[in-house]
């Protein structure tokens, strides 16, 4: 194989072919001199890769696109707590106000956090204000702002479904390390949310734990599409029920065992009525 | 059709396709650099008695190195949480039993999937050590809770970027959040509110992660088995 052949045939029908390549046009040269020394066989899937990102969506824009997805997803969390935190009467004085807090000041930080680094990779940030969301989702939560537990009932789903929703981005950033880990560094975050609303609402009669089990909301049919698929028991083929002869380990502890991505469509059908 | 063709897989030697796999993410110059440490690496090793390289459990490389990394970790909860239900700390409550037993089965579901997912390839049962957990004990045992719970998020997190397959990457996503949902929950008990607090976060409200060295060295403490993970993938 002499992929300095195979450049040039490309090069034929598409004379941008290294601008494509995106500066690679010197690592490309080295490519093809190293090609006696490197094991042969490691060659056809490295070079695929790079045209992959030449020819298919680019790297850079799939990483883009994500973390935009992902920062509309944040500017709906900072700003509904933002909100719930200024609603004079709707969180009790107690602990709920100090982790409402909490929370808040960390969906704001990792709002800014994305902008900065959707910038950093020469993409544009999306922007939200707070005149373009309607947290009563059309009207289903007329009184999330005047109750609390219909609030923590919304917050909880925001976390479950954030938590779902960059587990299942977590592959297209898989190209770039450092931003890959950034973004299950936020992933993580979200489930610690997750699992203390789900403790303030436990402490208020909610029948729920810190974690999913089945496909169960605690909620009500309303939030069905948020934990839809989190009844799965069977991971990468394995069935984890009863594993390993553990007979504890029924349905419920193995669907809580295992959190489920959810697809950017599924998210965004779920979060569409938040908007205005 | 050309590039189809370039890329058939029919061309590649099957014992070396993971690595491929591996290389294949990588920056092409990352990936020049990570093939001459390679090649260094194999050099050394056969000049070497393999004395120095080899000694105890060796995780592997690559993507079946990190799930056998991910594995020891969850071997290492599995074990903590199974005694602490086998003798529950003093002045325990019926909810603490409850959730403290379903994170038991969590990490024991975990560390039975790893084992069976990875196989013929799985590294042997550790011997642990926790002697220094008072079991009896609710601040000794959700201590080490805690440090376990926010550990294995640490180590997810870092890991996620080791791995090639997105598969995998999903699946350590999916055991992540639970481990998370377990940390901020034990943190809970200790203190509540401090669920997310700045000593497992960054001023920008991220969690951390941490190297596999990192990592095995503060689990090492509970560990007897020397584990080896000098093969696992370092980028």
């Amino acid at each position: 194989m002499n992929l300095q052949n195979i450049i040039n045939e490309i090069e034929k029908v598409d004379p941008e072919v290294y601008d494509r390549l995106n500066g690679r046009r010197d690592a490309m040269k080295s490519f093809a001199k190293l090609s006696g020394r490197v094991a042969l066989t490691a060659l056809p899937l490295a070079f695929g890769s790079m045209l992959q990102k030449a020819y298919g969506q680019s790297g850079a824009t799939l990483i883009t696109d994500t973390l935009n997805f992902a920062l509309t997803l944040e500017y709906i969390e900072a700003n509904f707590y933002i909100k719930g935190v200024a609603t004079a009467g709707l969180i009790p004085a107690g602990p709920g106000v100090g982790a409402l807090t909490t929370i808040r000041d960390h969906e704001t930080a990792h709002v800014n956090f994305l902008r900065t680094a959707i910038t950093s990779l020469s993409g544009t940030p999306v922007t939200f204000t707070a005149e373009q969301f309607d947290f009563t989702a059309d009207g289903t939560f007329p009184d999330v702002f005047s109750n609390y537990d219909t609030f923590l009932a919304v917050a909880q789903t925001f976390e479950d479904t954030g938590v779902r929703a960059y587990k299942g981005q977590a592959g297209n950033l898989i190209s770039n390390n450092a931003i890959l880990t950034a973004a299950l560094n936020i992933h993580s975050v979200e489930a610690r949310h997750a699992s203390h609303v789900r403790q303030m609402r436990k402490a208020r009669g909610a029948d729920v734990k810190p974690w999913i089990t089945g496909n169960i909301t605690g909620i009500g049919p309303v939030v069905a599409a948020s934990y839809a698929g989190e009844e799965t028991t069977t991971q990468a083929g394995v069935n984890i029920i009863g594993i390993g002869g553990f007979a504890s380990i029924n349905a419920d502890r193995a669907s809580e065992a295992f959190d489920e991505p959810l697809t950017k469509d599924q998210v965004l059908a779920i979060v569409t009525p938040f908007f205005a | 059709m050309l590039l189809r063709k370039s890329m058939d897989k029919s061309l590649v030697d099957a014992a070396s396709e993971s690595e491929i796999k591996r290389v294949s993410r990588r920056n092409f110059l990352g990936y020049l650099g990570g093939a001459s440490a390679l090649l260094v690496t194999a050099a050394a090793c056969k000049k070497d008695d393999n004395n120095s390289m080899n000694s105890g459990v060796d995780l592997g490389s690559g993507d079946v190195g990190i799930l056998n990394y991910a594995y020891a970790l969850e071997q290492i909860e599995a074990a903590f949480y199974t005694k602490v239900a086998q003798s529950p700390y003093s002045g325990i409550t019926a909810a603490e039993t409850s959730l403290l037993t379903d994170i038991r089965d969590h990490e024991v579901a975990h560390r039975e999937f790893f084992k069976t997912a990875i196989g013929a390839s799985a590294i042997i049962s550790l011997e642990l050590d926790f002697s220094s957990v008072d079991f009896g004990s609710r601040d000794s045992v959700l201590a080490t809770a805690k440090a376990f719970e926010d550990l294995g998020v640490t180590a997810y997190n870092g890991a996620g970027q080791l791995l090639v397959s997105a598969d995998y990457l999903l699946l350590a996503g999916k055991i992540v959040s639970v481990e998370a949902r377990h940390a901020a929950y034990i943190r809970d008990l200790i203190s509540d509110g401090s669920f997310a607090d700045n000593t497992a976060l960054d001023a920008n409200g991220l969690d951390m992660s941490r190297t596999p060295g990192e990592v095995l060295a503060i689990a090492g403490a509970y560990v007897k088995t020397k584990i080896n993970a000098s093969n696992l993938p370092t980028n």
